[in-house]
C-alpha cells in the first residue's frame, strides 16, 4: 500500500516495470522491493533447497530472499537483490529457481521430502551404483544455482578510478556526516562514500518527531548538514558507492553504480566504476544491520525485519501490510510500531520476550494504547504463500498473567532481534572484535591500520551517545599538532531511554529437531541442521559453516551469521566470545567480474608489440604469429597459396637467391663500460676476452643451475662498447637478470646496460645474392669477404642513414643483418625490396626462419630447450670454456645428474618415408610394447624441407649423441612412424655457404 | 597492495615493483670447490621465514634499481627499506607467539572449541 | 567396515528419528603420551597418510595432529581441480596413481566426495603452447594416461561457451583434454578420510599445535605441542603453508618459498559450464561447482607471505583472463574470495622424503597443485614412513634431487604462467 508522505510522490512521475511479465507501476526513487510491496506483491522467489515460498525480508543489501533475474539477453544479470535495484522505465525482473511459476512451483515437493534432505545429505548418499553418479550429478546441478548466467557478451563497460585523500568516510548516516564535517572543517581532503542513492542512512527511515538533533527533527538537521558538505570544496561525495574491500596499507576498494535510475542507457556505456582509494585516515561509519529471532516457520512471505518495515513506511511511503504484529526482544520495534500506528495502520500487538521495558518508546506505545504482550514468543506461523496468522506461546520461565498460548491474525510480522554492527571492513583490515554480552553484539575492540569506527558500527545505538562519541573520537583521531579547536562541532540530542535487550536467538530451543526454524534463508539452513552438524562432531565454526552452508549464500550471512553463533552457543553451552567468528574477507557484497577487470578487456586485454615494418607486412598479406606480446610475420601467402606452398617457396627462395626477414623483435642490449669483457665472461659460457673490435661472437647463457636460458650474438662495436642480442621472448628477463647481477653481485664492475630493442629495426638479408644486394645498396663499399668477413660488423651509411651491419647468419647462408634506427626502418626495408627485385627478394616469416635454421641444426631456446637442457646436452661442449675458473652455470654442469651420459641430447631425425613430417612434440620409443611404453625422447622441431626434398626433425633423445644411425619409432594415434637418428646438421655441414 | 618506499623514487604502489626473494644470499666466490650439496644450498635452500624476512625488491617500472627490504611475513608489514649492499638492520617486530601465529580466538585456521560438546 | 554406514536408507531411517541419532563423523580425543607414528598436519595429505598407514600397513596406533580444524588449510581453499596430465614419467605415474584412487574413493570411504569426471581442457593460444601441449599429449598417451588433442573446432564443441573467435588477442589454437579428470568436493575429502581413519583407530587431534620437534642423537623422539609432549619415533610432516616453520624446529632448511595463492567463486547459477578449463597463457582456470558457483583461480603472488592474503592485482588479472576466454561471464558477480599459503619448490614438483634426521619425514612442495594428488600423496607417504624408504612412485621426489640436479620440472604442466 502506498502512502502520500513519500517524498517522491511530489514528482508524481509513475514508472512502469515488469515482474514475471506482469506490468506494475512505481515511482521515481523506489527500489524494486518498495515498488513491489506498494503493489502488494510479497512472493518474489522460492528457496534454494526446499522451494519454499519466500517474500521480501529486508530493505537493504542484506536481503536473503528477494533475489531476481534482472533483464534479458545481453543485459541480463542473475541474483540481483530487489532491495537494491532502483527502478527505471521498462525494467524487467523475473523470479528465480521455480517452475512453472513462483506461485505454483513443482520444486515445492522438496519441502515435503525435506526429512530426506538434512544438511550434508549428499555426502551420505548418491554413491551407489558408482556408474550412476553422473546421472545423480546432472540432477543435483540442475537443482542447484539460483539465477541464470548471461549467454551473450556484455554490452556495458567498466572503469577504474584512483583516488588519494586525507580522510575517507565510509557511510553517510549520522556519524558519517558528522565525521565528514569535522574533517572538512580541518581542511582535510575528504571523500565521503554512501551505498544508497541518498545521504542520511537511518535518518531517511526516521519520521518520529521526538528524534531531534539540536532541536531540529532529524531529517531537517540532515538536510542542513548535507547542504553544508555539498558546498564544501574539500569534500567529494560519491553515492551509490559501496566499499567492498579494506586491504593493507589503507587501500580500500569501492564499487559505484553509475546512474542506476537511468536504467540500461549509460553514458559512454559505463555501468560501474571501481574506486581504488588510498587514504591517510579511514573512518568507518557503516552502521548496523538488524537481526531476527528465529522460530518455527519464520520464513513465510509477509515476515520481515522490523527496521526494514520502518524504512518502507518512512522512506518509500509504502506499508507492506495492513494488520501488523511485531516480535521483539528489545526496544527497537516500538518506534516502528508507533510510526505505523500514527499512520493509521492497525498494529495488532507487539510481542515482547521481555517482562518489562522502561524505555521511552515502549512507554509511549503503551500510552497510545497499542497492545503489548509480554513474556511471550512466536511459536509458529500460518499461511503458505503469505502469512495469515501468528501463534504465540508464553515463555515458560517468565512469570506473568498472560495466557499461555495466543493466536493473532495478521498480514505482516515484523521481527526485531537485536543489532549486528557492520564490522566487515574493520576485520578485513585485520582489526579485532569483542563480544558484548549485554546486547549480543560483536563490536570493534582493536583497529589494526589507521582506522576509526564511529556510530552504530562501533556498537553505539543511542543517538545522543552517537553524537557525543562521534564528535569526540573523530576530533581526537584527526587532531593536528596544535591540538586546536578547529573543526569542532557540538551537536546534541536528548537521551531517549532505552530498555534492556534480551539475548533471545531462537525460540522453542527444546524442539529444534521437529521444527523448521530457518537460520540462513537463502541456503535453507535450519537450526536442526546446525544441531545435526554439532552432533556429527563438527565443532569449529568453520566446519559448521561448511557442512551446513550457513552464511555462504549471496547475502553472505548478514542476517544469519550471528544467530547461527547464538544457536551453537546455546546448544553447546559455550560463551559466544569463546566461539569467535569466521574470517571476513572481501567482497563485502558481490562485485561484478567486469567491474574488477575494468577496461582491460577485448582490444585492451593485452598490448600488441609490433615492429617498424608491421604495416608493410599487413599490406603484403602476411599472417602473424604471437611470440610473447609481439606480432611477428609468420608467412606471406601469395595468390591463395596454402601454408605449405608459401613456406616451401620462402625457404627455397632464400637458399637459392635472397630472402629478407624482419628480425626487429630480437632483444638488443647496448653495453658500455671498462669491464664489459669481464662481464661477458661471467654471464656466457665461452670466453670473450679476445673478441676484437668489429667482431661478433655467439654466446649461450645459463642459469646458475646449468640450464640454457638464452642465446644470441654479441658484437664488439668499439673498445668499451658492445651490442648483445637475445631471443625475442627472453629480452626482458635477460635484461633484468643482467641488471640484477651487476647491481647485487658485481657492483665493482663498470658496466652500463641500456635496452635498445625498440630503438633499432633489424633487416636480415639472407642468401647467396645477399652480398649483391648490399653492393647495390652501397656501391662504393668493399663487401669482399676479406674486408667484411662472416661474424664481423661494420658501420655503413645506407641511403644517407647510419646503419650497423652484422654478418650473423641464422640460416647458414650469407647474411647481412642491418640495424637501423626504428624511424627509418620501414623505408630501408622498402628500399631493399625495391633494389632486391632483380634477385627475386622474398620476404619470409618466422615459419620459414624456423625451417632454415633447423636445416643447419641451430637451436631455438624454448623449443630445443625447456629449462632442463645444458649446452652439453645440445652437443655444444665446444662453447663451454674449460679454462675459465667460473661463469654463471659452470658449477651446476658438474653435478652428479648433470654429467650423466644418457641425458636427453640433441640429434637430428629423418623419417623412413621422406614425405612424412613428424609432429612436433611426438615422443619416441625404441620398441612398440603394451602401454606404458618406455619413451627415450621427443621431437622438438620438425619440418618439410624443399631444399632436402624430404622431411627432417630435431629431437632430444636419451644418450642420442652416441646413437647416430639407430632406428626409433614415433607411436602416433593411428600409425607408428620409423625414424633414424642423424646429425642435426642437414645442409652444408662444413659451413661453406656462409662466408663467400 | 603494499606501499613501498623506493630509496631512490619515494613511496610507490607495489604494482611498480617485482620481488626477488630472500636477500643476502651471496653468490659463492669459489664454486668449483663446493660440493653438490653446498651448491644446492646456494641455489635452492631458503629460510622462508615466518616473521622478519629480509628480501630483495626491484623497482621494475621505475628506476629499475634493486634494494633490500625487511618485512614481517606474518603480517606483511614493511619494517625497513635499505640499499643493496648495506647490512640488514637489527629489528624487532610483532612475531607470532606460537609458530603458526594464529590468534587465540576465532578467525584463521584455529578451531575454537576447547573440549568435546556432545 | 563402517559401523555407521552411510546410504540413502540410513538417511531415510534417521529421518524417522528427526536426524537426532547420527554418530560423530570422527572423534576428537585428547592425545595419548605416545604413538607408533605421528602425522603433523590434518589436511588432505595428512589424513590420507594416516588412513593408508592403517589400511595398507596395519599401523593404526597413530595420531594426526592439527593446529586448527581439519581440512582448514589448503585442502579447504583450493579450486578442486583433479587431473594427471603431467609431462615427465615420474610425475605422470604419481598423479595417475592418485587419479585411480579418486575413481574409487567415495565407495572406499563410504563418503560421497562428489568426484566428477567432467574432463579438464588445457588451452593453447600460440604456436609455442601448441608444441608444449602436444608434447604432453603424446607423453600422456604413451604413459597410458587418457589424453586427446582438440583442434579449435572441437574445443568449441566440447565447451560451447569458450570464445574461439580468431579475432581476440590470443585466439584458441587447440587444447588437450583429459576426460577422466575433473573436480571434487574438497571438504568432503578431509571429512571422509578422517572418518575412515578414525574408524580404524587413528586419533585425530584438533586444536593442537606443534611447537617443537625433539631429536636425540640424530633420531626423532617426539613433538612438543600446545597439549604437551607426544612421543614417537616416526613423524611425518604434511603441513603445507607452514612446512618451513616446522622444518626449522628440526634444524632443517628446505628449498621452499611460501606464497599466497588466491581464489574466488561467483554467485551460484544454473549449470553453464560442464568441464574444467585451464589456460597458461591467458592465465586462469575455471569450473562450476555442483552448487552452481564458478570456481576460479590463477597463479600465486610473487612474494613470501603467511597472511593468506595477496594483492588485488592478481584478482584483476585473473578476471580479465576469464572474461577474455568467456566474455559471457562479465556480468557475473564475485561472491567470495580467499587465499591460502602454498609452498613453492624450484621445479614445481613435490618433495616426499626422508631427512637426515632418522624417523623424520617431510611431504611438501606441492605448490599450487596438491589437491589432485591427495590420495596418492598419502599412499606413498604412508609407505615411506612405514618402511623408512621411498615408494617407487615418490623415489624421484626426494630432497636429494636438488643436489644431484635431477629436478622434475613441471612448471608447464602445473599451469604456472611464465
Amino acid at each position: 500500500m502506498r502512502y502520500k508522505n513519500n517524498k517522491n510522490l511530489e514528482n508524481n512521475k509513475p514508472i512502469r516495470f515488469y515482474f514475471d511479465n506482469k506490468e506494475y507501476f512505481g515511482f521515481e526513487g523506489d527500489t524494486l522491493a518498495s515498488a513491489l510491496l506498494a503493489n502488494d506483491v510479497h512472493l518474489v522467489g522460492r528457496s534454494f533447497k526446499y522451494h519454499r515460498p519466500r517474500g521480501i525480508y529486508t530493505a537493504g543489501s542484506e536481503e536473503p530472499n528477494g533475489i531476481i533475474q534482472l533483464e534479458t539477453k545481453e543485459y541480463t544479470e542473475p541474483n540481483r537483490r530487489v532491495t537494491e535495484v532502483q527502478i527505471y522505465e521498462g525494467l524487467k525482473a523475473f523470479s528465480q529457481n521455480n517452475w512453472p511459476s513462483v506461485k505454483f512451483d513443482a520444486g515445492a515437493i522438496n519441502d515435503l521430502l525435506s526429512p530426506f534432505f538434512p544438511a550434508g545429505f549428499y555426502y551420505k548418499t548418491f554413491m551407489w551404483p558408482p556408474k550412476f553418479w553422473k546421472a545423480y550429478e546432472f540432477f543435483i546441478r540442475h537443482a542447484a544455482g539460483l539465477g541464470k548466467s548471461p549467454k551473450k557478451d556484455d554490452p556495458h563497460k567498466y572503469e577504474h578510478f584512483h583516488y588519494h585523500c586525507d580522510v575517507l568516510v565510509v557511510g553517510a548516516g549520522v556519524s558519517g556526516l558528522i565525521s565528514a564535517e569535522i574533517a572538512a572543517n580541518k581542511n582535510c581532503k575528504v571523500l565521503l562514500i554512501e551505498q544508497e542513492e541518498d545521504l542520511g542512512g537511518e535518518i531517511l527511515s526516521t519520521k518520529n518527531q521526538d528524534i531531534k538533533i539540536d532541536n531540529l527533527p532529524i531529517n531537517e538537521w540532515k538536510n542542513k548538514i548535507v547542504d553544508k558538505l555539498s558546498k564544501n570544496s574539500n569534500v567529494k561525495i560519491a553515492k551509490n558507492t559501496t566499499c567492498f574491500a579494506y586491504l593493507n596499507y589503507n587501500l580500500l576498494l569501492a564499487v559505484q553504480e553509475i546512474d542506476p535510475e537511468k536504467g540500461l542507457n549509460k553514458k559512454n556505456d559505463i555501468r560501474e566504476r571501481i574506486w581504488k582509494i588510498r587514504s591517510k585516515k579511514v573512518i568507518l561509519a557503516t552502521g548496523a544491520i538488524e537481526r531476527p529471532i528465529i522460530f518455527n516457520n519464520n520464513d513465510r512471505p509477509g515476515i520481515m525485519l522490523s527496521n526494514s518495515a520502518k524504512k518502507y513506511l518512512n522512506k518509500y511511503g509504502v506499508a507492506p501490510g495492513k494488520n501488523l504484529v511485531f516480535f521483539t526482544n528489545n526496544d527497537s520495534a516500538y518506534e516502528t510500531a508507533i510510526d505505523y500506528f500514527e499512520q493509521g495502520i492497525k498494529v495488532e500487538a507487539i510481542v515482547d520476550t521481555r517482562d518489562n521495558s522502561d524505555g521511552y518508546f515502549p512507554k509511549k506505545a503503551n500510552e497510545l494504547g497499542i497492545t503489548i504482550i509480554k513474556g511471550h514468543e512466536v511459536s509458529d506461523t500460518v499461511g503458505r504463500l503469505k502469512i495469515r496468522e501468528v501463534k504465540l506461546k508464553k515463555i515458560t520461565t517468565k512469570n506473568n498473567n498472560e495466557k499461555s498460548s495466543i493466536n493473532i491474525k495478521c498480514d505482516l510480522l515484523a521481527i526485531a532481534g537485536g543489532w549486528t554492527p557492520t564490522v566487515h571492513l574493520l576485520t578485513q583490515s585485520k582489526g579485532k572484535l569483542k563480544f558484548r554480552d549485554v546486547d549480543g553484539s560483536f563490536i570493534p575492540s582493536e583497529v589494526y591500520q589507521d582506522t576509526l569506527c564511529v556510530g552504530s558500527c562501533n556498537g553505539d545505538y543511542n543517538l545522543n551517545e552517537i553524537l557525543f562519541k562521534t564528535q569526540k573520537d573523530t576530533s581526537t583521531y584527526l587532531k593536528d599538532n596544535q591540538q586546536n579547536e578547529i573543526g569542532k562541532v557540538n551537536y546534541k540530542s536528548d537521551n531517549l531511554k532505552k530498555g534492556n535487550h534480551e539475548n533471545v536467538w531462537i525460540t522453542s530451543k527444546n524442539n529444534i529437531s521437529r521444527t523448521k526454524m530457518f537460520v540462513d534463508f537463502q541456503n535453507d539452513v535450519t537450526a536442526k541442521d546446525i544441531k545435526l552438524a554439532l552432533k556429527e562432531g563438527f565443532q569449529s565454526i568453520e566446519h559448521v559453516k561448511r557442512y551446513t552452508t550457513t552464511g555462504m549464500a549471496t547475502d553472505q550471512g548478514k542476517t544469519s551469521n550471528v544467530n547461527a553463533l547464538g544457536i551453537i552457543s546455546e546448544l553447546t553451552n559455550t560463551e559466544i566470545s569463546e566461539l569467535g567468528t569466521t574470517t571476513f574477507r572481501l567482497p563485502y557484497k558481490p562485485v561484478t567480474f567486469g567491474a574488477i577487470a575494468g577496461r582491460h578487456v577485448k582490444e585492451f586485454f593485452d598490448l600488441e608489440r609490433t615492429s617498424p615494418m608491421h604495416q608493410w607486412h599487413i599490406h603484403n598479406k602476411a599472417l602473424f604469429e604471437d611470440v610473447g606480446q609481439w606480432k611477428r610475420a609468420w608467412y606471406y601467402p601469395q595468390r591463395n597459396e596454402s601454408f605449405q606452398s608459401a613456406l616451401n617457396r620462402e625457404v627455397k627462395a632464400t637458399r637459392d637467391s635472397l630472402g629478407i626477414l624482419d628480425a626487429s623483435t630480437l632483444g638488443k642490449i647496448d653495453i658500455k663500460g671498462r669491464d664489459v669483457s669481464e662481464f661477458l665472461n661471467r654471464v656466457y659460457t665461452n670466453s670473450w676476452s679476445k673478441l676484437e673490435i668489429g667482431k661478433c661472437r655467439y654466446g649461450v647463457m645459463l642459469g646458475d643451475d646449468g640450464m640454457v636460458i638464452d642465446d644470441g650474438v654479441t658484437t664488439r662495436l668499439d673498445e668499451y662498447h658492445y651490442l648483445m642480442s637475445t631471443t625475442t621472448g627472453n629480452a626482458a628477463s635477460v635484461m633484468s637478470k643482467l641488471e640484477d647481477w651487476l647491481q647485487t653481485e658485481w657492483p665493482e664492475l663498470e658496466v652500463y646496460l641500456t635496452s635498445v630493442t625498440e630503438n633499432y629495426g633489424t633487416i636480415s638479408l639472407n642468401g647467396p645474392n645477399s652480398k649483391k644486394l648490399m653492393q647495390k645498396l652501397v656501391p662504393d663499399f668493399d663487401f669482399s669477404k676479406e674486408n667484411f668477413p662472416h661474424m664481423s660488423f661494420k658501420n655503413i651509411n645506407i641511403d644517407g642513414i647510419k646503419c650497423r651491419i652484422m654478418r650473423i647468419s641464422f640460416t647458414g647462408e650469407m647474411c647481412y643483418e642491418i640495424n637501423v634506427p626504428s624511424g627509418y626502418a620501414k623505408n630501408l626495408w622498402e628500399l631493399c625490396i625495391d633494389k632486391g627485385k632483380e634477385f627475386n627478394i622474398t620476404p619470409y616469416g618466422t615459419e620459414a626462419m624456423h625451417v632454415l635454421r633447423a636445416e643447419k641444426g641451430f637451436i631455438i631456446v624454448g623449443q630445443e630447450t625447456d629449462g632442463s637442457v645444458t649446452p652439453i646436452d645440445l652437443d655444444m661442449d665446444w662453447i663451454v670454456s674449460k679454462k675459465k675458473y667460473d661463469f654463471i652455470g659452470k658449477r651446476a654442469l658438474y653435478r652428479s645428474d648433470t654429467i650423466k651420459k644418457d641425458r636427453k641430447q640433441l640429434v637430428g631425425l629423418k623419417t623412413k618415408d621422406p614425405n612424412k613430417v613428424l609432429e612436433e612434440g611426438s615422443q619416441l620409443v625404441e620398441e612398440i610394447t603394451a602401454l606404458p611404453m618406455k619413451m627415450v625422447g621427443h621431437v622438438t622441431s620438425s619440418y618439410y624441407s624443399p631444399n632436402l626434398k624430404s622431411s627432417f626433425a630435431l629431437a632430444l633423445i636419451k644418450g642420442g649423441l652416441e646413437k647416430k644411425g639407430s632406428v626409433l619409432i614415433a607411436p602416433m594415434e593411428n600409425e607408428n612412424i620409423e625414424v633414424e637418428i642423424t646429425s642435426p646438421i642437414f645442409i652444408d655441414p662444413e659451413n661453406k655457404r656462409v662466408n663467400q | 597492495m603494499f606501499l613501498i618506499n623506493c630509496p631512490y623514487c619515494g613511496e610507490r604502489d607495489q604494482a611498480e615493483f617485482s620481488c626477488g626473494g630472500e636477500a643476502h644470499i651471496a653468490r659463492p666466490k669459489n664454486p668449483p670447490e663446493l660440493s653438490d650439496d653446498q651448491w644446492a644450498e646456494y641455489l635452492f635452500l631458503r629460510k622462508n621465514e615466518k616473521g622478519i624476512h629480509f628480501e630483495r625488491w626491484n623497482h621494475e617500472y621505475g628506476c629499475r634499481q634493486w634494494f633490500n627490504l625487511a618485512r614481517n611475513t606474518a603480517t606483511d608489514e614493511i619494517l625497513s627499506v635499505y640499499k643493496m649492499g648495506e647490512a640488514p638492520p637489527k629489528l624487532k617486530a610483532n612475531i607470532p607467539a606460537t609458530p603458526s601465529g594464529e590468534p587465540s580466538i576465532g578467525s584463521g585456521n584455529l578451531s575454537t572449541s576447547k573440549k568435546d560438546r556432545f | 567396515m563402517f559401523n555407521n554406514k552411510y546410504s540413502f536408507l540410513s538417511i531415510a531411517r534417521n529421518a524417522l528419528s528427526h536426524h537426532e541419532n547420527w554418530q560423530k563423523t570422527w572423534n576428537s580425543p585428547e592425545p595419548k603420551k605416545s604413538y607408533d607414528a605421528i602425522i603433523v598436519g590434518g589436511g588432505g595429505h595428512g589424513l590420507t597418510t594416516a588412513y593408508y598407514l592403517a589400511k595398507n600397513h596395519g599401523i593404526n596406533n597413530i595420531a594426526v595432529i592439527e593446529k586448527g580444524w581439519i581440512g582448514g588449510g589448503n585442502t579447504g581453499r583450493n579450486t578442486t581441480i583433479i587431473r594427471s596430465n603431467y609431462l615427465w614419467d615420474q610425475s605422470a605415474a604419481l598423479y595417475e596413481h592418485a587419479l585411480k584412487l579418486w575413481e574409487g574413493m567415495s565407495q572406499e570411504l563410504n563418503y560421497n566426495v562428489m568426484f566428477s569426471q567432467r574432463g579438464v581442457i588445457n588451452v593453447a593460444h600460440n604456436l609455442h603452447d601448441v608444441r608444449e601441449l602436444k608434447r604432453r599429449w603424446h607423453a600422456n598417451r604413451l604413459n597410458d594416461i587418457d589424453c586427446e588433442w582438440l583442434d579449435t573446432k572441437k574445443v568449441k564443441e566440447f565447451c560451447p561457451i569458450i570464445n574461439t573467435s580468431p579475432n581476440i588477442r590470443y585466439p584458441v589454437l587447440g587444447a588437450t583434454l583429459q576426460r577422466r579428470a575433473g573436480t571434487a568436493r574438497h571438504d568432503a575429502v578431509a571429512w571422509g578420510y578422517a572418518r575412515g581413519a578414525d574408524e580404524m583407530g587413528v586419533d585425530i587431534i584438533q586444536n593442537c599445535e606443534v611447537t617443537g620437534i625433539n631429536i636425540k642423537n640424530g633420531n626423532v623422539t617426539g613433538i612438543e605441542t600446545t597439549k604437551g609432549t607426544i612421543n614417537s619415533n616416526k613423524i611425518g610432516v604434511a603441513a603445507a603453508g607452514h612446512t618451513s616453520v616446522i622444518a626449522n624446529m628440526a634444524g632443517i632448511k628446505l628449498p621452499l618459498e611460501s606464497k599466497p595463492l588466491q581464489a574466488l567463486v561467483s554467485e551460484p547459477v544454473k549449470p553453464i559450464i560442464d568441464t574444467v578449463v585451464m589456460s597458461n597463457t591467458i592465465h586462469a582456470y575455471v569450473s562450476q561447482s555442483d552448487k552452481g558457483e564458478l570456481v576460479i583461480g590463477a597463479g600465486t603472488d610473487s612474494y613470501t607471505s603467511y597472511t593468506q592474503r595477496g594483492g588485488f592485482n592478481i584478482v584483476e588479472d585473473t578476471l580479465m583472463a576469464i572474461i577474455e576466454m568467456f566474455p559471457i561471464f562479465s556480468r557475473m558477480k564475485m561472491l567470495r574470495h580467499w587465499g591460502g599459503i602454498v609452498d613453492i619448490s624450484p621445479d614445481a614438483s613435490p618433495i616426499i622424503s626422508k631427512t637426515h634426521v632418522n624417523g623424520l619425514y617431510f611431504n611438501c612442495g606441492w605448490g599450487t597443485g596438491g589437491f589432485k594428488a591427495t590420495p596418492g600423496s598419502g599412499w606413498v607417504f604412508a609407505h615411506t614412513i612405514a618402511n623408512d624408504q621411498a615408494h617407487e612412485l615418490n623415489a624421484p621426489f626426494t630432497i636429494n634431487r636438488f643436489s644431484s640436479g635431477e629436478l622434475v620440472d613441471e612448471h608447464g604442466a602445473a599451469a604456472v604462467a611464465h
